[in-house]
C-alpha cells in the first residue's frame, strides 16, 4: 500500500458478523429514499421477453422474462448454474438469445455485440472482468473509449484530459486519488467495482448490469459497493444487481427475479417476500433448513461428536449462500 | 513552511519521492541494470588498460551500438506483442526466409532492389497476419502457433532455396543494389571520429519512438494492455482484440523483414541460418525492459534498455577478453536477475494487490 490516497468514510460496524445488521440495513436501504429520485417510469428501460437459450442440449435458459425500469434495482437472485450469468450475458450482447426479444423503452433491439449494447447504454460490470488490474486508473477509466486530441494519424490518447477526468469522477465516489496514473492494482476490491460502476455513469450507462459485484467482498466492503448501487438508483439508472446472497439483495432491490434451473422461479415486488421465501425458491433453502436442524442436533450431543462431525461441518459451510462463485 | 503544509494538508498529499516514483515506472529496473553493465565493462577496460581502444574507443561504441539498435529492433515490435499476452517465434527464422526472398528475388528472378524489398515486406506482414489470424481462430496458445511456424519458415528457406540454387546461401546481391538508392536506406552508414555508425542504429530510434508513442499516447495503446490484461474483459468493454493482436503480430513480423534487408543488404548476401535464436534474444530484450512475461504490462521503451544490455554484453565480452563461450551464461543471469527485480518493482507498483 502506498497510502498515496483516501478511503471513503468507513462505515460503522467494524466487527460486523457475516449478516448484515439491522439498522445497517436499514440505512442504505434509506439512503435511496432520502436522494431525490426521478419518478419511475412505467415503460421498461430494458426488458428481456421469453429467452430461451441452449449450448448444444444443456437448457441454460427457458422462457425467462425479466425488465428493469429506470430508477429501479431489480435483484436477480439464483443458485449457482441457475442461469445468471448466461441472462446477463444474453442482456449484454455477449449472447444471442435462441428465441425470445429484448425492448428497450419498449422497441424490440438486437444486441450484436458487447459494444452495441454499451453504445445504446447497457454497461455491465462483472465481478473478476469489472478492472484491469496491471493498468492505471485513468486508463481503466477509459479502456474501450478513450478520448483522443490531434488529428489524422497523429490523433493521440488525451492521457492528462483522461486523468483529470478519472480524478474528478473517482472523487465524486469518494475516492481520492492522488495520482491517475496509479495502478488499479492498488485498490480494494470493493473501489474496484466501484470504479467500474462509476466508469458507466460517467459513459452515459442507462442500465447497470452488475454481475455477483459484493460476492467477493467483506462486509465492509459490500456496503461499499451497495452505497454506490443505491446512488446510481437514484440518479435514474436502472440496476439488475446479479448476486446470490439474500442479504445484499433485500435492503437495496425494488424487485426480486429468481432463477432457478434455467427457469423463472418468481418474481415479486420489494415488501412481498422476505428473506426465507427468497432462499427456498433459490433452492438454498431447503438445504440450509437441513444444517440448522443438523447443528441443532450436534449442539445437544456431547463435544466429542461435535469434533467427530467437524469435517462434515466444513463442507456444509460452503453452502451457496454465501461461497463465492466463478459462474452463476 | 506553514503555508505549505497548510496547502498540503488541504490537498491531502503524502510527499513521495522522484526515487518512488521513479520505482513505479517499468522500465526502471532496465535502465538500473543497462547502467551497471556498462559500469561493469567500463571498469574492466580501464584495468586492462583499454582507454580509447576496444570497448571504450569511438570505433568499440559503433559496435555494440550496431548490435544493440539490431536487436533493439526486434525487441520494441516484440514488447507490444509480449503486452498484449502473445509470443512470436517464428520471427528468428522469419529473419532467415525474408532474408532468403529478398536474395532470390533480386539475384535470381532480377526484380529491381526496391521491388524485392517492398515483396519482402508484404510476405513477412503476410505471415505476421496468418500466424494472429490462426491463432485466433484455433484458440491456440502463440506460443505453439509461432513455433510450429518457426519450424515451417526455417525449412521451407532451406527447401526453396536448395530447389532453386542448389545451395543455402544466395549471394553477390552488392552488383545489384551498390547504386540503388532505397538499398541506402538499410546500408548507409556515417563514420564520426573513426567509429563507422550505420543507419540501423536510426531505424532503432525510431521503432522504439513509434513503439513508445504507440503505445503510451495512442487508442491503440490502450487497447493492448487491455487485451494483454484480459481478453475477456478487454471485449466486454468493446475493445477489438482481434484486430489488435493480428495487427501486432504483423509488426513483430514486419521487424524481422526490416532486420532482414538490413542485414543482407549490408552483407550482400543472404543466408537461412540467420536470426537463429533472435527470437529469444528479442523476448530477452522486451523482459529485461519490464515486459511481463504474462502480458498487461510493460514499456517498449524499457526494451531499449534491454537491448543495451544485450549488445554491450555480446560485445563487451569480447573487449575485456572474456572468452565468449561465457556470453550465453552472462545472459542467462542478467535475464534471472532482471525478472527478480522487475517482479518485485511490479508488486511495489501494484500494492501487492494484484
Amino acid at each position: 500500500m502506498t497510502g498515496s490516497r483516501d478511503r471513503v468514510p468507513p462505515v460503522p460496524h467494524d466487527t460486523a458478523p457475516f449478516t448484515m445488521p439491522a439498522d445497517t440495513a436499514a440505512r442504505i436501504a434509506a439512503y435511496g429514499t432520502q436522494a431525490a429520485r426521478p419518478p419511475s417510469s412505467d415503460t421498461p428501460v430494458l426488458e428481456a421477453r421469453d429467452i430461451s437459450k441452449y449450448f448444444g442440449r444443456v437448457i441454460a435458459l427457458e422462457h425467462v422474462s425479466l425488465s428493469v425500469r429506470p430508477g429501479e434495482v431489480n435483484c436477480l437472485l439464483g443458485d449457482n448454474g441457475a442461469g445468471k450469468s448466461t441472462l446477463i450475458k444474453t442482456l449484454s450482447g455477449v449472447h444471442l438469445p435462441d428465441s425470445g426479444s429484448l425492448y428497450m423503452d419498449g422497441q424490440a433491439v438486437t444486441l450484436q455485440s458487447p459494444r452495441d449494447a454499451l453504445d445504446r447504454g447497457i454497461a455491465t460490470v462483472y465481478q473478476d472482468l469489472a478492472v484491469l488490474p496491471l493498468m492505471s486508473i485513468s486508463r481503466n477509466f477509459f479502456v474501450g473509449s478513450e478520448p483522443t486530441t490531434g488529428w489524422g494519424p497523429f490523433k493521440s490518447f488525451d492521457v492528462g484530459g483522461a486523468g483529470r477526468i478519472a480524478t474528478e469522477q473517482m472523487l465524486e465516489i469518494g475516492i481520492q486519488v492522488r495520482d491517475p496514473s496509479q495502478l488499479v492494482g492498488t485498490l480494494s476490491g470493493g473501489e474496484r467495482q466501484t470504479l467500474a460502476i462509476a466508469r458507466a455513469e460517467y459513459f452515459g450507462a442507462r442500465v447497470l448490469i452488475l454481475d455477483e459485484p459484493t460476492s467477493a467482498l467483506g462486509v465492509k466492503e459490500a456496503a461499499i459497493v451497495l452505497r454506490h448501487v443505491l446512488r446510481a438508483r437514484a440518479k435514474g439508472l436502472g440496476v439488475i444487481f446479479i448476486t446470490h446472497n439474500v442479504q445484499h439483495a433485500l435492503p437495496i432491490g425494488d424487485r426480486f427475479t429468481i432463477l432457478s434451473h434455467g427457469t423463472l422461479a418468481g418474481e415479486f415486488v420489494r415488501g412481498e417476500v422476505g428473506q426465507d421465501e427468497l432462499l427456498r425458491l433459490m433452492g438454498g433453502g431447503a438445504e440450509l433448513t437441513q444444517l440448522a436442524h443438523e447443528l441443532d442436533a450436534l449442539m445437544q450431543a456431547d463435544p466429542g461428536t461435535i469434533e467427530a462431525a467437524a469435517t462434515s461441518a466444513e463442507a456444509v459451510e460452503t453452502t451457496p449462500d454465501d461461497a463465492p462463485s466463478p459462474a452463476g | 513552511m506553514t503555508t505549505a503544509s497548510a496547502s498540503v494538508d488541504r490537498k491531502r498529499l503524502r510527499n513521495v519521492s522522484p526515487l518512488r516514483l521513479l520505482l513505479g515506472r517499468p522500465e526502471f529496473g532496465a535502465v538500473v541494470g543497462a547502467v551497471i553493465v556498462f559500469l561493469i565493462f567500463a571498469v574492466l577496460s580501464v584495468l586492462r588498460g583499454d582507454v580509447g581502444k576496444g570497448f571504450l574507443s569511438v570505433q568499440g561504441a559503433a559496435g555494440w551500438l550496431e548490435v544493440t539498435a539490431q536487436v533493439g529492433i526486434l525487441g520494441a515490435a516484440v514488447s507490444l506483442l509480449m503486452i498484449a499476452g502473445e509470443f512470436d517465434l517464428s520471427i528468428g527464422s522469419m529473419i532467415g526466409a525474408a532474408g532468403l526472398l529478398l536474395g532470390l528475388l533480386i539475384v535470381q528472378f532480377g526484380i529491381p532492389p526496391t521491388l524485392a524489398i517492398i515483396l519482402t515486406f508484404a510476405f513477412a506482414l503476410a505471415v505476421g497476419a496468418f500466424n494472429g489470424w490462426l491463432r485466433i481462430k484455433t484458440g491456440l496458445p502463440s506460443f505453439i502457433v509461432t513455433l510450429g511456424m518457426l519450424l515451417i519458415l526455417r525449412g521451407a528457406g532451406i527447401g526453396v532455396t536448395r530447389t532453386i540454387t542448389s545451395n543455402t546461401i544466395v549471394s553477390g546481391l552488392a552488383t545489384y543494389t551498390d547504386n540503388d538508392p532505397v538499398a541506402k536506406l538499410f546500408t548507409a552508414s556515417v563514420t564520426i571520429g573513426g567509429g563507422e555508425f550505420k543507419v540501423v542504429l536510426l531505424w532503432w530510434i525510431l521503432a522504439v519512438a513509434v513503439a513508445t508513442w504507440v503505445l503510451t499516447r495512442t487508442r491503440f495503446g490502450n487497447w493492448i494492455f487491455a487485451v494483454g490484461g484480459s481478453d475477456q474483459a478487454a471485449r466486454y468493454v468493446g475493445v477489438p482484440v482481434s484486430r489488435v493482436k493480428v495487427i501486432l503480430f504483423m509488426t513483430t513480423a514486419g521487424s524481422a523483414a526490416l532486420f532482414a534487408c538490413i542485414q543482407v543488404l549490408s552483407v550482400g548476401s543472404a543466408d537461412v541460418l540467420r536470426g537463429q535464436n533472435k527470437e529469444f534474444e528479442a523476448i530477452i530484450t522486451a523482459v529485461v525492459g519490464g515486459t511481463l512475461l504474462t502480458g498487461g504490462y510493460g514499456s517498449a521503451l524499457g526494451s531499449a534498455f534491454g537491448a543495451f544490455i544485450l549488445g554491450t554484453t555480446q560485445l563487451g565480452i569480447n573487449f575485456v577478453g572474456i572468452n565468449s563461450d561465457w556470453y550465453q551464461v552472462v545472459l542467462g543471469s542478467i535475464l534471472l536477475l532482471a525478472v527478480l527485480a522487475n517482479t518485485y518493482l511490479l508488486r511495489r507498483a501494484s500494492g501487492a494487490r494484484s
